[in-house]
């Protein structure tokens, strides 16, 4: 009697394989958008052609430019002019610190957004000053200098109170670049910050209003409220987040989401905070899944020495 | 004897599938909040708007003028009139399986993502799998006003001739 | 009373009160199983594995889940998934073998198609194993409705909408099944306790009767060879275990399940650690949301084929053809006329019938899955017309067939 069971085995893997493929590679092929990523280069935007003098930056900065009329600068004692609550009554959405704006931003969108907000962030269908609609962000006109050098210095200032890029902080790359808008409750993170432990439920409650305070000039801005971004790593993955952060438009024409113009090493630190938040057990999950293997891999041979035996007299 | 005895246990058994069948009724107070009052000023022409019904979306579009005029007798059939405006009202959900389809305001119609069907600004069903157009809910015109969950004069007359189920 | 000696040893003591070598007679060591079968003999065990880390893994779910329509979603993704030690390896394993379990079904049903299990005698062995397919189809739907995501809250509505029955209307029976007017906090709880009680207790009550039923007519074999059991046994016991053609179940037939079931469970965990993405869709870790369709709404793919049956009419027509597929297969030990109980291989028509229908089944479920656009919806419609016909055209072809 010849032995069939390799020939059978053959055809029961291929027709589970085929059925897999059509129904997850290729159907998901089919039903979502393929976006390449482009390594965060930034190809649509002017390369710096001048050398940025950081010291004259810092007079443009706090000076002329006015950036500190919104923009808070912690780590330069330039303390926000408002709380986040009233400052996202007033522009839409509480704009960023620029402490270490210089490490997770790119650089040629820092110079970019300066002279051009609406066209740095990708929301020029939403802003269109020909229609007199203006970005709440004041696009920076010169300060009598160069134009292109008065930025270069900018940046350069930015660039130079930043920490250096290998010491951004996941959490510190979220906050600054998402944070101001898609709230991550699994790590208790809001739109106005980390939410403190509060001893009396009042406390908390009124924080949680001033939370609903800032959502509800956000929602204005926006058109609805940014998503909670607690589990997209797993409902979106890390491909389909990375690839939107660095254009927003490519999967989703006309969104109101801004092109935030991080660099690459920004993006995944942005993605590994989400990991932290949707993915926490990634690691364990590799570690004892490799284990389980091994053992599984054990428990087969044992499996069939031990059938060779029972079966040793049956032939 | 037997089946006599047989006969007051079936008996016992029925009594207690209408006690099943009644906890798997839906709760009065479910019921009871089957109300919302919409106040049909407030909505800008051309624009569609989502409200909430015992859960379900609700579409308000505010006909434009041009959209008015072109109306057919079978559209003008489930117009709902307030004062001199007129809307397209009615439940935001597939009449094929319940998906909320999405409206295209380039083509001035709703796409369903879920099988394909289409729908025009009037509620109307122009692709298939749908079987109709959009169901109305019971609705009375109160003023400026309207309460979605009650019935009206108008409501009853689309009821009746079938317009709406 | 029967009269009860003083026992010899615990075996004994047992013996006497509960006739332990009888049970393991009858059901282990001379309940006797052809030789001539190969591994696709064993899916019976694997299934029996899986369910059984179904059910294990479920229990410690139980422990932290919380059927309510405002904390489920929470209490899966953050307490489940993160603080509780080793939940997410539970719900992994949950969410995979609820996705494994059904495609060792197939493999198992096909298996019974190919070579004729269900022929005169073994009947019983095939419904209830069709009921089983309905009661798990069940079971995984309520299950996939208690994360409480986006394609639980979706294919909950879908799925409850059927039963209005098309031009029938039935709403308030839709609305009874749901205790709401849309899926909410009623329909949760009552799938939560169809989940995890009553049906989990049918389809316990289901695998006895499936076992029960295997007992009197034995298992099939390879070759569709009528054996003589008695007779092959007597001989297995008189010592020419390799001249007979039988084997005991434990451990002659065991040894070789256990064999499958560890290369099986290679691939099972492979799956749950590294390759859980095609059982734990990502559309269902966005949190419920009524006012938003997903944009693309299919099942679990193991549902796909009987919905690309329902898709591609009308919506009366469709849920007549839907309802066709639910009963037909249960149908089938009456359908197929002939009563050759031999691999579909020596079937002649027959042969082609099962690859056809084997592969219509596999385009329907491509097709379940592919948006109902262009090229796609008119594969699924000739996929649908066509498992139609071939259940029609089956007594046709099976009646003349020559005896094998």
């Amino acid at each position: 009697m010849k032995n069939k069971e390799p020939l059978i085995l053959v055809v029961v893997v291929a027709f589970t394989l085929l059925t897999y493929w059509l129904v997850e590679p290729y159907a998901h092929s089919v039903m979502h958008k393929h976006v390449e990523s482009q390594n965060f280069a930034y190809a649509d935007l002017k390369p710096l052609t001048k050398t940025g003098n950081a010291a004259a930056g810092k007079d443009l900065v706090m000076g002329a430019a006015a950036c500190t009329g919104c923009h808070s600068i912690e780590k330069a004692g330039m303390p926000s002019a408002m709380d986040a609550v009233s400052a996202a009554a007033s522009y839409g959405v509480n704009p960023p610190d620029l402490s270490n704006a210089g490490a997770i931003y790119d650089a040629k969108f820092l110079a970019d957004v300066i002279v051009n907000p609406a066209h740095a962030l990708k929301v020029e269908h939403k802003f269109d000053a020909s229609k007199g609609k203006m970005h709440p962000m004041a696009p920076f006109a010169g300060a009598g200098g160069e134009l292109e050098q008065e930025v270069a210095d900018m940046v350069a200032y930015l660039q130079s109170i930043a920490v250096k890029p290998d010491q951004v902080t996941p959490k510190m790359a979220y906050e600054n670049a998402c944070g101001r808008c898609h709230s991550v409750s699994y790590e208790k993170w809001t739109q106005i910050g980390e939410k403190p432990a509060f001893k009396f439920e009042k406390d908390s409650l009124a924080f949680d209003i001033k939370v609903l305070e800032y959502q509800e000039s956000l929602t204005k801005y926006m058109g609805k409220l940014p998503p909670d971004l607690s589990m997209y790593i797993r409902s979106r993955g890390e491909h389909f987040i990375s690839t939107f952060i660095e254009n927003p438009q490519a999967h989703l024409e006309g969104t109101a989401m801004p092109r935030v113009g991080v660099t690459a090493d920004a993006a995944h630190k942005v993605i590994e905070y989400l990991e932290d938040a949707g993915d926490t057990k990634r690691h364990e999950r590799a570690s004892v899944g490799k284990m389980v293997l091994i053992f599984s891999v054990v428990f087969a041979i044992f499996a069939l020495l031990w059938k060779k035996q029972v079966w040793k007299n049956l032939h | 004897m037997g089946k006599a005895f047989g006969a007051v246990a079936g008996v016992g058994a029925v009594g207690s599938l209408v006690a099943m069948k009644k906890t798997w009724d839906p709760l009065p107070s479910v019921k009871a909040a089957g109300f919302t009052t919409l106040d049909m000023s407030i909505y800008k022409e051309g624009e569609i708007i989502t409200e909430k019904w015992r859960g379900k979306p609700i579409f308000v579009l505010r006909k434009t003028a041009a959209m008015v005029a072109k109306q057919t007798e079978s559209q003008k059939a489930r117009d709902v009139v307030v004062g001199d405006a007129h809307y397209m009202l009615a439940i935001g959900l597939c009449t094929h399986l319940g998906c909320i389809p999405a409206y295209i305001p380039a083509e001035e119609s709703f796409l369903c993502a879920c099988h394909g069907g289409q729908f025009n600004w009037a509620g109307e069903v122009t692709k298939v799998p749908p079987p109709r157009g959009f169901d109305i809910p019971p609705f009375k015109i109160d003023g400026t006003k309207v309460i979605l969950g009650e019935v009206g004069p108008e409501y009853q007359k689309m009821k009746d001739s079938g317009v709406t189920l | 009373m029967a009269h009860f000696t003083k026992a010899t040893s615990v075996k004994d003591w047992l013996n006497q009160r509960l006739a332990i070598e009888t049970v393991e007679k009858v059901m282990a060591s001379e309940y006797w199983i052809p030789k001539n079968i190969n591994f696709l003999w064993a899916m019976g065990m694997v299934l029996a594995i899986t369910f059984s880390l179904l059910l294990v893994s479920g229990i410690f779910l139980l422990m932290y889940y919380q059927p309510d329509v405002k904390d489920a979603f929470y209490s899966v993704n953050y307490t489940i998934m993160r603080d509780v030690d080793y939940g997410w390896l539970w719900r992994h394993i949950h969410g995979v073998a609820a996705s494994v379990v059904f495609l060792i079904i197939y493999i198992h049903m096909f298996t019974g198609i190919y070579y004729g299990s269900y022929k005169k005698g073994r009947e019983m062995i095939w419904v209830s194993g069709m009921l089983l397919f309905v009661t798990f189809s069940a079971e995984a739907f309520s299950g996939y409705m208690l994360p409480w995501g986006q394609m639980s809250y979706w294919a909950g509505m879908v799925i409850t909408n059927i039963f209005s029955l098309g031009g029938l209307h039935l709403d308030g029976l839709v609305e009874w099944i749901r205790g709401d007017y849309v899926p909410a906090q009623a329909f949760l709880t009552r799938f939560f306790m169809l989940h995890v009680l009553l049906l989990p207790l049918a389809i316990m009550g289901l695998i006895g009767l499936h076992f029960a039923a295997l007992r009197i007519p034995h298992v099939n074999n390879q070759d569709g060879e009528e054996i003589d059991f008695e007779a092959e046994s007597k001989k297995y016991l008189a010592g020419d275990t390799a001249g007979s053609k039988v084997i005991r179940f434990a451990n002659d037939f065991m040894s070789k399940d256990l064999m499958v079931v560890g290369f099986f469970l290679i691939f099972f965990f492979y799956l749950v650690f590294f390759q859980y993405g095609f059982a734990l869709d990502p559309v269902n870790f966005d949190p419920a949301d009524g006012l938003k369709t997903p944009a693309h709404i299919y099942p679990e793919w193991y549902f796909l084929w009987s919905y690309e049956i329902l898709r591609p009419f009308s919506v009366n027509i469709g849920l007549v053809a839907f309802g066709f597929a639910q009963v037909i297969f249960v149908l089938l030990p009456w359908l197929d006329r002939s009563p050759n109980a031999v691999p579909a291989s020596r079937r002649g028509m027959f042969k082609v019938w099962f690859w056809v229908l084997l592969v219509d089944m596999i385009v329907l479920t491509a097709m379940g899955k592919l948006p109902p656009e262009g090229i796609f919806s008119t594969i699924g419609l000739v996929a649908a017309l066509l498992f139609i016909v071939l259940w029609i055209a089956l007594p046709f072809i099976t009646k003349n067939e020559k005896k094998a």
